[in-house]
């Protein structure tokens, strides 16, 4: 199907991005990727008077390390990650991720601050922003602020982005020594979204229990992407032997809220999410020994 | 996608999409400035007045419709494709797949899903490989396009498409054209050292080795009907080392 007809604009400053945005208020809407706009344009599920294209932004493709934060920026594509040697050396766990994300075409032009501002529970993003504690860097005509990713998505499709606000870095802390990471997704097919996805981050101090900075996150098993809050308590300051591994998973497993589709029914899910979680967490003390 | 979708209708907020809902595309790719209740009253014409309707419509429609050139949301774009500049005035909503196809007849690429599942529209823009039927022709002034016409030299054929003979990596053909510029960009991608969900050494930089396991992987993107995927990952093979 043929979209709706749009005004199109591409602005070359974020600051002529964001003039524009307030100007044109909830009629504008902002491309990046196009990866999830352009399918609902064809569909008629969006159909926005004006396209506010950001690709054509200078200097909002870096992927850097500084002042305590990987900073991956609004124009870097999901393939770009598996190119980053940054990433792929520090932060595994987002190889994981973007790898099972649609296929190489989809990753080429599809955008990582993209997949966040989508709001899309389906994503798999979310999960493992939420695992990895990241801040969502919004810039908006009031100035820039920080938004941590746990407070990013109210609800369905929807994301605490104001209609004038570009998504413009994500912020994820280095980690200290001794993390590990691991992000697991069942798909029926390359290029599906996650039946169940679940991605872990565990730290583990001197004498090797988990630390209070373990992070655990749920795709596609409720309307909002979910962090596992209170597996996440569990597993702080607990030995993770097959005893707690086990009961983390089924605590885990607890706080998911799948609906029957056309991927499963929501039993199966939630002990998809059991099985997951259980193997993420195996997978994330593998890294922690310096596995890969 | 489509199916993500209809697992939510009933979940995704209200949406404008009955509007138009029974309009042929085609009449509505021309920006008419009809409103809906004109349009709502030419469908009742061609459904109910027969010839006659037809005329009185085509009679409305010449009078009521701005040509594409002056309508609202057409642009100008200069698209750079296998080397040839061309100036286009197209209407904002005209995919890249369908400028080169409809404007540019370059109908090698092809439209299989038009909707980023299938991978036959496959084109190389700077030499990233990507679904042209996910992109907006007016995003790509000043980009390097490249489509399967742009591969050969002349009569000699790229080594991705000898190796596509050899090896009969195609059936009936309809998805060859974005395999090969896939397989292409795989190439220099597995060059250049990008990991992949199989490649089992993330540390490991430099070149990585094009077993077919890293092959099925890496054209994940690019679906056959026909199912001719053995010869195609044998095509990549021997492409892989003669490049
Ligand atoms: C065939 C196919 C399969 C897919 N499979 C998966 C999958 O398995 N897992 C998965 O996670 N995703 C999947 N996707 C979705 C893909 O990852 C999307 O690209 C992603 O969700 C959105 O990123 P984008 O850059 O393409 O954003 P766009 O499509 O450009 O934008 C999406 C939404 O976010 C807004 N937006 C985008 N960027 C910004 C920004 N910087 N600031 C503010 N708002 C912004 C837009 O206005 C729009 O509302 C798939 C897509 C396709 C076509
Ligand atoms: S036609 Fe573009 S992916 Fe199918
Ligand atoms: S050769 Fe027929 S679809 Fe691939």
């Amino acid at each position: 199907m043929i979209p709706r007809s749009f005004e199109y604009s591409a602005p070359g400053t974020l600051d002529e991005a964001v003039a524009l945005l307030q100007k044109l208020g909830s009629d504008a809407k902002i491309l990046s990727g196009g990866q999830s706009l352009i399918p609902m344009m064809k569909l008629r599920l969006a159909s926005p008077p004006h396209i506010v294209d950001i690709n054509r932004i200078p200097g909002l493709d870096y992927i850097t390390e500084k002042d305590g934060f990987l900073r991956i920026g609004a124009l870097v594509r999901e393939s770009d990650l598996e190119r980053s040697e940054l990433v792929r050396s520090r932060f595994p766990i987002l190889v994981d991720t973007t790898s099972v994300i649609a296929d190489p075409l989809v990753r080429n032009q599809a955008t990582v601050c993209g997949n966040l501002a989508h709001g899309d529970p389906a994503n798999d993003h979310p999960a493992t922003m939420l695992a990895l504690g990241a801040i969502v860097v919004a810039v908006g005509p009031r100035g820039e602020r920080d938004v941590p990713v746990e407070n990013f998505f109210p609800a369905l499709f929807t994301t605490a982005l104001e209609a004038d606000e570009i998504l413009r870095e994500i912020k994820i802390p280095i980690p200290p020594p001794s993390t590990g990471g691991a992000y697991l997704k069942l798909e029926r097919k390359v290029g599906d979204y996650a039946t169940a996805g679940v991605a872990v981050q565990i730290t583990l101090n001197n004498s090797g229990a988990c630390t209070a900075a373990a992070g655990i996150g749920l795709t596609n098993v409720g309307f909002t992407p979910i962090k596992a809050v209170k597996a996440e308590a569990f597993v702080k300051g607990k030995q993770l032997d097959q005893a707690a591994v086990k009961q983390a998973s089924e605590i885990a497993a607890g706080e998911s809220h799948p609906v029957d589709d056309i991927r499963g029914p929501a039993d199966y899910k939630r002990d998809l999410v059991r099985v997951l979680t259980a193997r993420a967490i195996v997978r994330a003390l593998e890294r922690v020994k310096g596995g890969v | 996608m489509t199916t993500e979708n209809s697992s939510r209708t009933s979940t995704v907020p209200e949406t404008d999409s009955e509007e138009y809902s029974s309009v042929n595309p085609a009449t509505d790719m021309i920006d008419c400035k009809l409103s809906r209740r004109d349009f709502v009253k030419t469908v009742g014409y061609f459904t109910g007045a027969g010839a006659l309707g037809l005329q009185l419509i085509s009679v409305e429609t010449i009078v009521e419709c701005a040509p594409l050139e002056f309508s609202a949301s057409a642009h100008t774009v200069e698209l750079t494709v296998n080397g040839l500049v061309h100036k286009l005035t197209m209407d904002t909503r005209v995919t890249l797949l369908d400028a080169l196809r409809e404007y540019l007849k370059l109908t090698g690429t092809k439209k299989g899903c038009d909707h980023g599942q299938c991978g036959a529209c496959t084109v190389l823009v700077n030499g990233r490989r990507i679904n042209s039927c996910l992109s907006l022709a007016v995003t790509h002034q000043g980009d390097q396009i490249t489509t399967i016409e742009g591969l050969s030299g002349g009569e000699e054929l790229h080594p991705l498409q000898t190796a596509f003979i050899e090896h009969d990596g195609f059936q009936c053909g309809y998805c060859t054209p974005g395999q090969i510029c896939s397989a292409v960009a795989l190439l220099e991608e597995a060059r250049r050292g990008d990991a992949s969900f199989v490649t089992p050494d993330l540390a490991h930089t430099g070149r990585v080795e094009l077993t077919p396991e890293e092959i099925r992987e890496r054209m994940s993107g690019n679906v056959c009907r026909c199912g001719a995927y053995p010869g195609i990952v044998q095509a990549v093979q021997t492409a892989s080392r003669t490049l």
